[in-house]
């Protein structure tokens, strides 16, 4: 699969595309479906379970990962668009155990974007960060998270090159 | 280690500083050598003070550095800071990477089920 990136400094967005053989109403499953989100929102190590999903504009989803000693990280999400199968946007937060927005990190959106393309499907994510204290902070949250993965991944990325279509 | 020089409240700085274009060229072209700031004006159409004014956003922004060498003043860029940026934004460029190639094997997974 051919992943892209791009950093905006001044505008402190990221974009990734990736496009994906399949679908675009396939495609559409990975998130309207959080059984399909779970798959793929935390890393191996930090699985994502999404405790609850109102997908619709305005709805919110819970979720929560898990580390390998049995931590949980919380997390919200409130659905800020859905076109579908095109696009979803999310704003998404730290939050208690009972799902309530906690901490002081604020929020962070997502806009995913599905368009077809001959291979299938393109999906682009457009991420935004509020300010750069906000990524510096987050940041450190996830630096023990990516090293312990760093090793798995590797593989991981190693598995996805060998089993991509040629 | 280098990086943990860089308090919290510098990288907001950094962030502005990068925030306009002419700075963020000035950095570019100072990161591997240093350059004197009227070498740096003359490539830019704007007054020698407006040049130095940016140089001296990045010097607070500790961006780049400033020494003087005879009459001149040289700008050279600041590469433990300048990578420190990097580094954040580079983090959650993986994060997505990643979810994007999780993606990938959730798709992949159908074919194998299909077979």
């Amino acid at each position: 699969m051919n992943v892209t990136t791009r950093t905006d400094v001044e505008a402190l967005t990221l974009t990734t595309t990736a496009e994906l053989s399949a679908t675009l109403e396939r495609s559409w499953q990975l998130v309207s479906d959080p059984r399909q989100l779970e798959r793929w929102w935390g890393p191996p190590e930090w699985p994502a379970t999404f405790v609850t999903y109102e997908f619709e504009v305005g709805g919110r989803a819970h979720y929560f990962m898990q580390g390998p000693d049995g931590e949980k990280m919380h997390g919200w999400w409130r659905f800020t668009s859905i076109v579908e199968p095109r696009e979803v946007a999310i704003e998404d937060g730290f939050a208690d155990e009972h799902g309530e927005p906690a901490g002081d990190l604020g929020v962070t959106t997502a806009r995913l974007m599905f368009e077809p393309i001959d291979s299938g499907t393109r999906l682009t994510i457009l991420s935004g960060f509020e300010s750069a204290e906000q990524l510096e902070e987050m940041q450190k949250m996830g630096m023990e998270e990516g090293m312990r993965l760093a090793l798995s991944q590797i593989q991981a990325i190693l598995d996805g090159i060998a089993a991509k279509p040629r | 280690m280098v990086v943990d020089e860089v308090v919290d409240a510098d990288v907001d700085a950094m962030f502005r500083a990068l925030a306009d274009s002419t700075r963020r060229d000035i950095v570019t072209r100072v990161m591997n050598d240093g350059i004197s700031v009227s070498r740096l004006a003359s490539s830019y159409d704007m007054s020698f003070a407006a040049v130095q004014k940016h140089v001296a956003v990045l010097q607070a922004a500790g961006l780049v550095s400033k020494h003087r060498s005879g009459r001149e003043q040289i700008v050279r860029g600041d590469m433990a800071s300048i990578h420190r940026i990097q580094d954040l934004l580079s983090h959650f460029e993986d994060v997505w990477r990643k979810r994007a190639l999780r993606i990938g094997d959730v798709l992949n997974d159908d074919k194998r089920e299909n077979r």
